[in-house]
């Protein structure tokens, strides 16, 4: 089994965000793999571990990006690449992205191709779907469960709250949602071995794509941080006057209800 | 610049959800002054047609198939490009739900576009069309605009209003025939869970469990108050981490990210990754133990006591005004 995982690097979840210069402010945070993301490495390696075959982990990033790949191979992929942008492109969006792994992977033969359903940064969802589309193989999104059987492969949709069930087969392409696994930690021996595994770094060249065919097709003009919101007013006295006055505020002051 | 836009009408139980009247809405402000093209997919939505309309649509296009009665990208696709192929529209406009989510950037795809998700609200500045969207689950906002080719937005429910429904307005609903074929994923069954009754992501009352909840059961009287308002019950990542309910609950960072009217957290400490996912709602309430708690910087209102009797009191209270409305 041919398998390849879609990751990004991201914020920690646990980070306040701060603009300067009319930018995000990454002095000083803490990067992590997209939490979405691990899901799908640790169903990769599961995937391979039951049915043979290797787990490629691949990411359009910048030469930070390494830390996070060299992660996933302790975790347990076999191999990642890094496909780096930073000299070629300012900017980018989904459909860059999408463009530039389909390029990547077009010639991979992937049997099954793993990524979280949306990444916590951006919170677009896009880039799944749209690597699926234009290597013409089906997918499916927010998957809370697979089992593969052959070429055959049944998996378990979150749907807003709901479950389907879907039968589809290889290849295939499936975004990770919560619930799917409990990744791993790396473990030490893990980490040691992940310095010695392969992670090749690939620009826009290596894949005969210039700038111009993955310029994005939509721009950030501006990000702003919203209004902080005011402490609001913490109800005192009897516990049965605070609900009292409570439910009146809401109905008369606020008038949501 | 008058533009023609198509907008995707979602069906849910026999009926177009509220997030498809608000898109319509998207798309008239998109249009500016073009046409407005509802497109409604599915086994049997042709009636459904004049609802779209009455929002605010000038006409509609039904697909109807058998083989369309249940979503699947591929079948969907395939009857929204037989559209945008008679259509030719300059824009389209989806609502960013479970289908939204995972048909439209398919469709961007094939028409070799630009997408901008998850849009709270759009406006005419500098000449140019600007989305609005939230970054980092909402800690921060971003402004976009399309630099090339067609404008393609899936909208966030509950962010954009709907137009006035208008009964006397009147347009063609007509249908395309499309032969769907070659489907490549088959739903061979459908589990409803949590969400019986209303959607998590459109609900206008959200009230949502923490650790405080201390159990499974412990959401009973949650339950029972969101019931009474029409609400959704969420829960945070703690409960869910703790196994008193099932993940598709999660608000935050990681899970879904709510913009209701009003959101009522029970023992919810308000760790800044829950904060992420619920602090836009309009009204905040927070219902904890402990005062200093951290979720009480955010709320609106708060009372400082246990839920396990706040709650049921509440659910009381507002008994009396739903009664009385």
């Amino acid at each position: 089994m041919n398998i390849y995982v879609l990751m990004k690097r991201t914020f920690d979840t646990e980070e306040k965000i701060t603009i300067s210069g009319g930018q995000i402010n990454e002095d000083g945070a803490e990067f992590i793999i997209n939490p979405y993301d691990e899901y799908a490495i640790e169903e990769a390696i599961q995937v391979r571990d039951a049915q043979g075959g290797e787990v490629t982990v691949v990411s359009v990033g910048t030469e930070e990006t390494e830390k996070q790949l060299r992660t996933a191979l302790a975790m347990g992929a076999d191999k990642a690449v890094l496909i780096n942008t930073e000299d070629d492109l300012d900017y980018g969006d989904q459909f860059t992205t999408a463009k530039i792994l389909s390029e990547f992977l077009k010639d991979k033969e992937a049997d099954l191709i793993i990524a979280g359903n949306v990444a916590i940064d951006g919170g677009s969802g896009q880039v799944g779907p749209r690597v699926a589309e234009l290597l013409n193989i089906p997918y499916v999104t927010t998957i809370t469960k697979l089992e593969i059987d052959g070429s055959n492969v049944t998996v378990v949709r979150d749907v807003e709250g709901d479950s389907e069930v879907i039968e589809t087969t290889l290849p295939l392409l499936v975004t990770a949602q919560q619930g799917l696994n409990e990744p791993r930690y790396p473990s030490l021996p893990g980490i040691m071995k992940a310095k010695k595994k392969p992670l090749d770094e690939l620009e826009l060249d290596d894949l005969d794509l210039d700038e111009d065919d993955v310029e994005a097709k939509t721009k950030t003009i501006e990000i702003y941080l919203p209004p902080q919101k005011e402490a609001g007013k913490v109800l005192e006295g009897e516990l049965a006057d605070q609900v009292k006055e409570l439910v009146n505020l809401l109905h008369t002051e606020a008038k949501v209800i | 610049m008058a533009r023609k836009i198509v907008v995707l009408g979602e069906v849910r139980d026999g009926a177009l959800r509220n997030v498809s009247f608000e898109a319509v809405a998207a798309a008239k402000a998109a249009a500016e002054g073009g046409e407005v093209v509802g497109i409604l997919i599915g086994d049997s939505v042709h009636a459904l047609g004049a609802d779209l309309i009455h929002y605010g649509a000038d006409r509609v296009v039904t697909v109807e198939s058998d083989k369309l009665n249940q979503y699947t990208s591929d079948g969907y696709s395939q009857a929204l490009m037989a559209v945008i192929d008679a259509e030719k529209p300059e824009g389209l406009v989806f609502g960013h739900t479970s289908l939204g989510k995972d048909l439209a950037p398919k469709i961007a795809a094939k028409l070799d576009s630009g997408l901008i998700s998850d849009v709270t609200s759009l406006e005419q500045a500098g000449g140019n069309l600007v989305f609005t969207r939230p970054i980092y689950s909402g800690k921060a906002f971003e402004k976009k605009i399309v630099t090339d080719g067609l404008i393609f937005a899936t909208i966030r429910p509950n962010n954009i209003s709907p137009l006035d429904k208008d009964e006397t307005r009147t347009g063609e609903v007509s249908s395309l025939s499309v032969d769907v074929k070659d489907l490549r994923t088959i739903i061979k069954e459908v589990v409803r869970k949590a969400t019986e009754g209303v959607d998590l992501s459109e609900a206008k009352v959200v009230i949502a469990g923490g650790r405080g909840v201390k159990s499974e059961e412990g959401f009973e009287p949650l339950k029972e108050l969101a019931t009474l308002l029409n609400g959704a019950v969420g829960a945070s990542r703690g409960a869910c981490d703790a196994d008193y309910c099932d993940y598709s609950l999660q608000i935050g960072q990681t899970g879904k990210v709510v913009t209701p009217d009003l959101y009522i957290a029970c023992g919810i400490s308000g760790a800044i990754q829950h904060l992420a996912g619920m602090s836009n709602s309009k009204v905040i309430v927070a219902i904890n133990k402990d005062p200093e708690a951290n979720i009480f910087k955010v709320a609106d209102y708060g009372i400082v006591g246990d839920l396990f009797e706040v709650v049921p009191m509440l659910t009381e209270e507002f008994k009396k005004i739903v009664v009385n409305a």
